[in-house]
């Protein structure tokens, strides 16, 4: 008799722990999210991926369509070749645009595809052409100095 | 002055030895208990009723303590965060610390205390009254009648533990931020599932559940089985237990998690 009281909290322990497991895949993880089925494989070339990480999501029109694949260096181009997972359901043309693009001002850095006008879309393994850089605030603040500068001289020499 | 400078180093010798000999007869009895596994296997009613005595027994202690554990990284990650504008990152925060690292370690800490005790205390004195001499002389081995069911036990209940201490841990920041600070739900959540990753964060904290409750289980079990037969040895055998388990623990998380995240 007293067995079966101990099968019963046991059964009921196990279950719990489950549940556990599953609320934490479903609620708290992102294994609903990342199941994007059956994909393809584009490559893209940047110069500066500037914070962009592997898994990061690649949207278009904001929606997720893929994730970052693999990111190496191209000892010959020296360009980073970012590898990109797409979901199979969505076709993009040859003359896609790809940016790297900032969630907010200190958010998690991301690929975003820009439909493009060709005909021909992209198959698996072709590599997008059309890229554009991470914003790199360096570089943006200090051509902002320069041209403040150069304004200020422009300014002076108009004076005199 | 010289004789006790000799005694001194005798004595550090000594412990040196004694700790290398308690690892090598831990191992041992380690390498015994998983032969003797599999007969334990065969009787499923010794392991349920020690799965209830290790983990039913310790829900609610971890279960309460993983409430205010998440309630309390969640004010406190809220202090910080909102210093910065983004509270909403508060699941983020809470839901990383609770599936990487505390999770698995204060519940392995929590069962040292609760159930790795209650083991050595038990194996300690079913050797001082005999128990286990008498199961010897009727040709039952102690190792797969006491000490395997235990071990079983111990492992099985410890991913579950952890598992739930992660859950409700993150329960208890949500009700933290959501209700009492008022966060937006919706951010709470979508920021947490956006970057709690399936593979990277939750199965490696099992994994490092598992290991601990391997580890912690098998100090318990060892000190039990090697406790001199007295009143004095079985209670320096249950302080060992939890010092070693702690320590054991606080240093295979920094291996484990060495190993887990790629730099």
């Amino acid at each position: 008799m007293e067995r079966t009281t101990i099968d019963l909290w046991v059964g009921f322990f196990v279950a719990l722990g489950v549940a556990a497991i599953l609320g934490l895949a479903l609620k708290v993880g992102n294994l609903t999210s990342s199941n994007i089925g059956e994909t393809y494989t584009v490559t893209a070339g940047f110069e500066n991926i500037g914070g962009l990480k592997p898994r990061a999501p690649v949207k278009s029109a904001g929606v997720v369509i893929g994730r970052v694949d693999g990111i190496r260096f191209d000892a010959k181009t020296y360009e980073a070749q970012v590898t990109l997972k797409l979901d199979k359901r969505y076709a993009f043309p040859k003359d896609t645009f790809a940016n790297i693009y900032t969630a907010g001002l200190l958010g998690e850095q991301y690929v975003g595809l820009e439909a493009g006008g060709d005909e021909v879309n992209l198959q698996e393994g072709d590599k997008i052409t059309h890229t554009q850089d991470a914003v790199v605030l360096e570089k943006m603040i200090s051509q902002f100095l320069y041209n403040k500068a150069s304004e200020n001289k422009s300014d002076n020499k108009a004076a005199e | 002055m010289f004789s006790s400078l000799k005694s001194t180093i005798a004595k550090i010798g000594h412990n040196f030895i004694e700790g290398i000999w308690h690892l090598g007869a831990g191992g041992r009895l380690f390498f015994y208990i998983l032969v003797y596994l599999g007969d334990s296997v065969r009787r499923p009613s010794l392991i349920v009723r020690e799965i209830y005595a290790t983990g039913v027994l310790s829900l609610l202690i971890i279960l309460v303590s993983a409430f205010f554990v998440g309630m309390v990284l969640g004010l406190q990650g809220y202090n910080t965060l909102q210093k910065y504008g983004s509270s909403e990152a508060i699941g983020v925060l809470v839901a990383l610390s609770l599936v990487r690292e505390l999770g698995p370690v204060v519940t392995a800490l929590l069962f040292a205390g609760r159930a790795g005790t209650a083991i050595t205390a038990e194996i300690g004195l079913m050797r001082a009254t005999e128990q286990l001499s008498a199961m010897e002389m009727m040709a039952v081995s102690p190792v797969g009648r006491v000490l395997a069911p235990r071990f079983l036990a111990g492992v099985i209940s410890m991913p579950i533990l952890a598992a739930l201490f992660s859950m409700i841990g993150v329960l208890g920041g949500y009700f933290v931020a959501v209700p009492l600070i008022g966060v937006d739900s919706g951010a709470f959540w979508s920021q947490m599932q956006a970057s709690v990753d399936f593979r990277e964060d939750i199965v490696n904290g099992v994994i490092k559940s598992v290991v601990f409750g391997i580890v912690c289980t098998m100090i318990a079990l060892f000190e039990g089985y090697d406790a001199p037969p007295t009143a004095e040895g079985v209670s320096r055998a249950t302080t060992r237990t939890v010092v070693y388990s702690s320590l054991a623990v606080l240093g295979l998380d920094f291996i484990l998690t060495a190993f887990m995240i790629k730099v």
